[in-house]
């Protein structure tokens, strides 16, 4: 088990090496030169070599890489094109913004997805089960920026119970846990919740239906367990499923905020992922796409690990 | 296989005729019981009757979709001559809702049929090859899956810019890693089966054991996942729109409209959620049928 950890380990490295490429080639994607947003149109030749000499984009590809890893690595991930300001710092406040929404959104999605899932095959055929595929089919069908707006309209413009932009009062965007920021959190992460509690809905219903028609729980109800002893048994050996799922699903919460951080003006690496991508900020648009790939990197390592140590059967080559 | 029918008895053979007289072929059985389903005929006919509107809007249309007039901004729903309201520029909405569904439709669908195409074709090439190439492939494939998908999305349409054909080929690279991996699972699988090794024996070459033996095997699954994926594409491709990724103005198309309508939501809050709801009903009805091929297709069951 610990070579398998060990090994898993291992291979995350490269895997990281080469997120990192797909990240730093982003730049050679896109159409023009990267430096176009600071370099005045009518800039004499001198002047332009000499900024692109400043930003290092005058060496070769392959040591532009290396040393954009290797500061990378150190926290230093260049400069923003449009503001000026080192990127990881503005990367840092937004990602802890993203935190807390994502935080809040599995929150709530993962324990009414549990909550669901396993009473939709507890009482299999039955209306609760008609709901939770409802809910499940709905979560993975909605639009979740469409329901963000559904949102607003409903409780912000028309019943004016809740704010709808921004992640404190006057658009603040430092978050503190108190009663005036969390109003504020309330809409996104309602409106994030449902893609994730649609598929742990899912899942947690057909793993907790297959366990509860294996043979080993047939013969603890023969022993005469009580239901409740019966279902902390369903609920170890669905355990390992599950956690995968909901490591995957935190890991899209993350990367998949941007919509959602778009329509609420949320302060976080989505909303600035947008501010980078339409001010052509090449180095702030890599740094947050490394730093949010990296995140998924690093939780799908961890959710392998925790579900060998959770369940020792499983043994990968 | 020929001995196995002469090993038959002749009580046996008779049998075996009579079940295969009364039963359909694999695919005749699938479409049979898909018709039973409720559930999937009316999704299908939802569906049929979405892309008749959009192939046909033209015709159906009451009013120019570019065409706005400033007097009438943001109408009401229900209002007379434009039923289902104007938008921000004094647009019909039915008209707009019907174009839309053209370049709505097509992004949902395009991205995940070249996916489909090529990352089938990758899929078969590792698992049936195995070594190097599979190693090649698939490592490549675990790269993508480091990325959440809107992200991998959202990054590429982002340094590639906006437009109709960048927004296609970044959603395409995001579908092509997860069909390429199923596709290599269920070759692989194929692969080690005995009839692979019966043609191989009899002389076929890897080209032909793919095209008659493994293709039929592997598109099964692999389409009923594809199917799946076109829903999550859909809401993807509007919502690159949505962010102004996608295609431009005046286009319509559903995700653009919902982002214009987003500034009179204080003015006229029903209108703005249309173009949402028909990405819902798409989408929404895209997953059903999906999820009742792939109970029509478990033959097993």
């Amino acid at each position: 088990m610990f070579a398998f950890i060990i090994r898993r380990f291992l291979f995350a490295i490269p895997i990281a090496l080469a997120v990192a490429a797909v990240c730093f080639s982003l730049v050679h994607l896109a159409p023009g030169d990267p430096l176009t947003a600071v370099i005045p149109a009518d800039a004499p030749a001198e002047v332009v070599i000499a900024i692109k000499e400043a930003y290092g984009m005058d060496r070769p590809l392959i040591v532009q890489f290396g040393s954009w890893i290797q500061r990378a690595v150190q926290g230093d991930l260049g400069v923003s094109v449009a503001t000026g300001r080192p990127v990881m710092g503005d990367i840092g406040l937004a990602l802890s913004n993203t935190l807390t929404l994502a935080f809040a959104s599995a929150f709530i999605g993962f324990s009414g997805g549990i909550l669901l899932g396993a009473l939709a095959a507890f009482y299999n055929g039955t209306w609760v089960d008609k709901v939770a595929t409802a809910v499940a089919i709905t979560g993975v069908s909605i639009p979740h920026y469409w329901l963000g707006l559904l949102l607003v309209i409903i409780f912000s413009v028309q019943l004016d119970w809740l704010p709808s932009m921004g992640a404190g009062p006057g658009g603040s965007s430092n978050w503190r846990w108190d009663w005036a920021h969390l109003q504020h959190l309330v809409l996104p992460a309602v409106t994030m919740c449902f893609i994730p509690m649609g598929i742990v809905t899912r899942t947690v219903r057909a793993t907790v239906s297959e366990i509860l028609n294996s043979e080993f729980v047939v013969a603890l109800q023969a022993r005469g367990l009580r239901a409740s002893r019966i279902t902390l048994h369903v609920a170890k050996n669905a355990a390992p499923t599950v956690l995968s799922v909901m490591g995957l699903q935190f890991g899209y919460l993350l990367g998949g905020s941007i919509l959602v951080e778009t329509v609420f003006s949320w302060p976080g690496t989505g909303y600035l992922l947008n501010t980078a991508i339409f001010q052509r900020d090449i180095p702030l648009l890599q740094g947050i796409i490394l730093v949010l790939a990296m995140f998924f990197v690093a939780l799908n390592l961890l959710v392998d690990v925790l579900q060998t140590l959770m369940d020792p059967r499983i043994k990968r080559g | 296989m020929n001995s196995t029918t002469q090993n038959l008895s002749a009580q046996a053979f008779a049998t075996a005729a009579e079940t295969a007289a009364i039963s359909r072929g694999y695919w005749a059985t699938v479409w049979m019981r898909l018709k039973r389903d409720k559930v999937s005929v009316a999704c299908a006919l939802v569906l049929l009757s979405l892309v008749l509107m959009a192939v046909f809007a033209p015709l159906l249309a009451p009013y120019d979709p570019a065409q706005g007039t400033m007097l009438k901004r943001l109408s009401a729903i229900g209002t007379t001559g434009h039923w289902l309201g104007t938008d921000e520029l004094g647009r019909d909405m039915l008209s707009r809702l019907m174009y839309g569904g053209q370049m709505s439709l097509l992004m949902g669908l395009l991205p995940v049929f070249i996916a489909f195409l090529i990352g089938t074709s990758l899929g078969l090439v590792a698992g049936f090859f195995g070594g190097w190439w599979n190693t090649l492939i698939m490592r490549t494939t675990d790269v993508f899956f480091a990325f959440p998908a809107v992200l991998l999305a959202i990054a590429i349409s982002g340094a590639l810019g906006a437009g109709f054909v960048n927004a296609i080929l970044s959603l395409t690279l995001v579908f092509i890693p997860p069909i390429a991996r199923v596709a290599e699972s269920v070759t692989t699988s194929v692969r080690n089966l005995d009839f692979v090794d019966a043609a191989r024996a009899s002389g076929a070459n890897s080209f032909t054991i793919i095209r008659v033996h493994v293709l039929g095997n592997v598109l099964g699954p692999v389409f009923i996942y594809a199917t799946s994926l076109v829903s999550v594409c859909m809401i993807l491709a509007a919502g690159l729109s949505f962010l102004g990724l996608g295609v431009k103005p005046p286009v319509a198309e559903w995700g653009l409209m919902l982002n214009t309508l987003r500034q009179s939501i204080y003015v006229q809050p029903w209108i703005s959620v249309l173009p949402g709801l028909m990405i819902f009903i798409t989408s929404l009805c895209f997953n059903l049928l999906s999820d009742g091929l792939r109970g029509a297709m478990d033959i097993k069951r």
